[in-house]
C-alpha cells in the first residue's frame, strides 16, 4: 500500500515547497518521522504535538523571530527522509532538523545535516552509530540508544541468571545494532548467544520465527525490534507457549506498546527506558498536560521531543544566533535539567543522562490507567551509554 | 543451514495457517473480479473492519467471538452492498484502473478513520476460551486456535467453490460473467446479483478478519500488511479462478513458511519473486485461462 502512496505524497510535498520563501524571517524546525506506520504511536503525531507544546511554552518566538514547525512522514524510508530534509534546508531555510523514529532514516538525515551544516537532533532512532562510527559535529542524540538498551536490559537479565540468548531481530540498521550491542554485553558477562533470526520490518505473523526460537532451547528470547513488531511478537510468544519455556527480554519497549498489549500479556517484562510519566511530580505534571490534549500518556520519546526542543531554543537564545556551529557549541557547553532528564551533551553528540531499568507491573499492582512500570534500577548515564574507551568517534578523542 | 524434519513439519503447518488467510482473501477478490471486473483494493480495509468490529463488539457490548463470526461478515457485507450501489455501479463501463483507484481511495478513508481513533499499535483481542491452549504434537506446540483457523477457512473456501461451481445460483453467476445481457433476457436480475456478489466477497474478507483478530494485533494497518501479498496470490493463481485462488493461497503460505526457515530475510519478498516468474512463464496465472 505504502508503495502506492509515496510517489504521490512526495509530489504533493514538492509542489508545496516550491512556493516557499527563502529569507530568514522565521526559525524553522523540521520534524521527519513515521506518522502513519508501525512506529507512529511511539512518536509520530504525538511527537509533533510535544514539539509544538514546547514552542508554545517558549513563547512562540526566539531572537525576535517566530518559530515554525514543519512535519513530514518518512514512511520508514531513508531516501524519503533524506530528500525531505534536503528540500526543507534548500527551499525553506530550515534552522534545525529534528529526526524521528527508524534508525535508517536517522543515519540518512544526519549525513544531510552534516553536509548542509544544520543542527540535527534525534530521539526516535536508536542506533548507537549516530554518535559512534557515524558521529557528526551537528548531531545531538537525545533520548536513548541501542548501547544503553543493551547494557540496561541485557545486563540486568544476565545478572538475573538469563545466560543463553536467542534474538528475534528486525532486519535493518536498528535491529542489527541492537542485537550486536546486546550480544556484546551478554558475552562480556559470561553468557552465550545460541542463535538469532532476522525478520522483515513490519511483520504481522511471528509464529514461524517463534517456533525457531523455541527449538533453540535458549533461556532468553531477546526482542531486538520495536513498536508494532514487538507487540505482535509478544502476542504470538504467549499464544505459542514460548513464554512458558523462555523469558522474554524486550530490548526496546514503549509505554504505548504495554498499553496496547495490556498488563496481562506483559506482566514481569524487563525493559530499559529513558523516562516515564510516573516518576515524580514534574514528570506527572507533564504527563497530565499532554494527556489532556491527546487522551494518551506520552511515551519517553514524546517527552524527549518536548525537552529537546526547549533545550535547542534555550541554546539559540544563549548563543544569540541560529548559526549551527554557534548553537552546537552552546548545546555542548550547557547543563540540561528539566522534567525529562538531567545531564550534558558530550563531544560526540550524545546527551548523557540516567536511564531506568523498569519492570512491567502486574494488573494488581497497577493503581490507575497508564500506571505500568516499577523502577528496578536507575542506570547512571556515564556507565550506560558508550564509554570513551568504547567510542570510535573521532570528535571525542 | 541444516533443518531437522520436525522443524520443517512445524513450519509447513504454520505456513498452512497463513495460507488459509491468503486463500480466503484471494477467494473474495477472485469472486469479485470474476463478476464485477473490479480489482477490489478495499479488500484489506474491509478485512480490518471485520477484526475491529469484533473487538468493538467485545469491548463496548460484550458480544462474544462466536456471534461476531456471523455478525461481522453480515455488517461488512451490507457495507459492501452500499459501496457497490452508491459508488462502484458508476464505473463498470470504465477501465479496470478506475475501480482500482476508487477502492484505493476507500481504503485510505477507512484506514485513516480507524487510525485516527485507535492509533496503530492496535488493540488486543483474547482468544476465545474454548480455543485457548495448545495441542502438543510432539514436534511442535500448535495453538488450538491456529488449527481452528485452518479448518474454518477450508470449510468456507470449499463451500464457496461448491456454491459457484456446482449450484444453480452459481451457474447464473458464471453465466452472468460471460454474457450479462443474455442472462438478463432470461429474467435474471443481474444488477442485484452483482450487488450481492460484491457483498458476499467482502463478507469473506470480514470473516477472515474475525478469524485473524485473536492471532494478530487488531490494528488499522493489519489489512495493509496482507493485501499486497494477497494481490500477488491472485495474480499467481490467475484472476477470476476460484479454485486457483484457494490452492495458490494455501501453497504460497507454505512457501513463505519455508522461506522463514531457510532465509527469513526474504520472507516478505518470496511471494513477489514467484509472481514475477509465473508472469514470465504463464502470463494468465497458474490456473487462469488466456482470453
Amino acid at each position: 500500500m505504502k508503495h502506492w502512496i509515496s510517489p504521490i505524497a512526495l509530489a504533493c510535498g514538492l509542489a508545496l515547497a516550491a512556493g516557499a520563501a527563502q529569507a530568514q524571517d522565521k526559525v524553522r524546525i523540521g520534524f521527519v518521522t513515521d506518522m502513519s506506520s508501525l512506529y507512529s504511536d511511539v512518536e509520530g503525531k504525538g511527537g509533533a504535538l510535544a514539539i509544538q507544546m514546547a514552542i508554545d511554552d517558549f513563547g512562540g518566538k526566539v531572537l525576535g523571530m517566530p518559530i515554525e514547525l514543519l512535519t513530514a512522514d518518512h514512511q520508514n524510508k531513508a531516501d524519503i527522509a533524506a530528500s525531505k530534509a534536503r528540500e526543507w534546508i534548500d527551499t525553506q531555510n530550515l534552522t534545525m532538523l529534528f529526526g524521528g523514529t527508524t534508525s535508517s532514516t536517522g543515519l540518512a538525515m544526519a549525513k544531510v545535516a552534516q553536509e548542509k551544516k544544520r543542527v540535527f537532533m534525534v530521539n526516535g532512532a536508536g542506533t548507537s552509530a549516530l554518535t559512534n562510527e557515524q558521529c557528526s559535529p551537528y548531531t545531538v542524540h537525545y533520548a536513548y540508544d541501542t548501547v544503553a538498551l543493551a547494557k540496561g536490559t541485557g545486563g540486568a537479565v544476565v545478572d538475573q541468571g538469563g545466560k543463553s540468548w536467542f534474538f528475534l531481530t528486525a532486519d535493518y540498521a536498528f535491529g542489527t545494532a541492537l542485537e550486536a550491542d546486546t550480544s556484546k554485553v551478554v558475552k562480556e558477562k559470561g553468557g552465550t548467544v545460541v542463535g538469532s533470526v532476522k525478520h522483515p520490518l513490519n511483520t504481522s505473523d511471528f509464529s514461524s520465527f517463534l517456533v525457531q526460537a523455541q527449538n533453540s532451547k535458549a533461556q532468553i528470547l531477546g526482542l531486538a525490534n520495536a513498536g508494532g513488531d514487538t507487540i505482535n511478537a509478544i502476542k504470538a510468544a504467549k499464544e505459542f507457549g514460548v513464554t512458558k519455556t523462555m523469558k522474554l527480554a524486550g530490548l526496546l519497549v514503549f509505554v504505548s506498546d504495554i498499553h496496547s498489549l495490556g498488563l496481562k500479556n506483559t506482566e514481569g517484562l524487563l525493559l530499559t527506558t529513558s523516562w516515564d510519566w510516573n516518576l515524580d511530580d514534574r514528570t506527572r505534571a507533564f504527563g497530565k498536560k499532554y494527556f489532556d490534549k491527546t487522551k494518551r500518556m506520552p511515551t519517553d520519546l514524546q517527552a524527549a521531543d518536548y525537552s529537546a526542543t526547549m533545550t535547542y531554543l534555550k541554546a539559540v537564545e544563549a548563543a544569540k544566533s541560529i548559526d549551527a556551529d554557534k548553537v552546537m557549541a552552546q548545546l555542548k557547553s550547557m547543563k540540561i535539567d528539566d522534567f525529562y532528564a538531567k545531564g550534558t551533551i558530550r563531544a560526540d553528540g550524545r546527551f548523557v543522562h540516567d536511564m531506568y531499568l523498569m519492570q512491567v507491573k502486574s494488573p494488581a499492582e497497577s493503581k490507575q490507567a497508564w500506571d505500568y512500570y516499577k523502577v528496578v534500577a536507575k542506570l547512571p548515564g556515564e556507565q550506560v551509554f558508550t564509554t570513551k574507551a568504547e567510542s570510535k568517534c573521532a570528535l571525542w578523542k | 543451514m541444516s533443518v531437522s524434519l520436525p522443524a520443517l513439519l512445524s513450519q509447513l503447518l504454520l505456513g498452512l495457517v497463513n495460507g488459509s488467510f491468503y486463500a480466503m482473501l484471494s477467494l473474495g477478490l477472485a469472486v469479485i473480479f470474476g463478476l464485477l471486473n473490479v480489482i477490489n483494493f478495499a479488500h484489506g480495509a474491509l478485512f480490518m473492519m471485520g477484526a475491529v468490529l469484533t473487538w468493538m463488539a467485545m469491548n463496548y457490548f460484550e458480544v462474544n467471538y462466536w456471534v461476531m463470526l456471523v455478525v461481522a461478515p453480515v455488517i461488512v457485507g451490507l457495507f459492501g452492498v452500499l459501496i457497490e450501489r452508491l459508488l462502484l455501479r458508476w464505473i463498470y463501463k470504465l477501465d479496470h484502473l478506475y475501480g482500482l483507484l476508487l477502492t484505493l481511495g476507500l481504503t485510505l478513508l477507512i484506514e485513516g478513520l480507524f487510525r485516527s481513533v485507535y492509533g496503530v499499535s492496535g488493540l488486543a483481542y483474547d482468544t476465545p476460551d474454548a480455543l485457548s491452549g495448545a495441542f502438543n504434537l510432539g514436534f511442535m506446540i500448535l495453538p488450538k486456535y491456529r488449527a481452528w483457523v485452518v479448518v474454518a477457512s477450508l470449510v468456507v473456501c470449499v463451500a464457496t467453490w461448491f456454491l459457484i461451481e456446482k449450484t444453480r445460483i452459481g451457474a447464473y453467476l458464471r453465466a452472468g460473467t460471460e454474457n450479462p445481457r443474455l442472462v438478463e433476457a432470461f429474467g435474471v436480475n443481474v444488477p442485484l446479483m452483482i450487488t450481492l456478489t460484491y457483498g458476499f466477497g467482502v463478507a469473506l474478507a470480514a470473516f477472515a478478519g474475525v478469524l485473524a483478530a485473536p492471532v494478530i494485533q487488531v490494528s488499522p494497518l493489519m489489512g495493509q500488511n496482507l493485501i499486497i501479498v494477497v494481490f500477488a496470490v491472485v495474480v499467481i493463481g490467475g484472476m477470476g479462478s476460484i479454485m486457483g485462488a484457494i490452492l495458490t493461497g494455501l501453497g504460497l503460505g507454505v512457501v513463505e513458511g519455508l522461506t522463514k526457515v531457510f532465509y527469513p530475510e526474504a520472507s516478505s519478498t518470496v511471494v513477489f519473486v514467484i509472481m514475477v516468474i509465473v508472469l514470465l512463464i504463464r502470463p494468465a496465472g497458474l490456473f487462469g485461462k488466456e482470453k
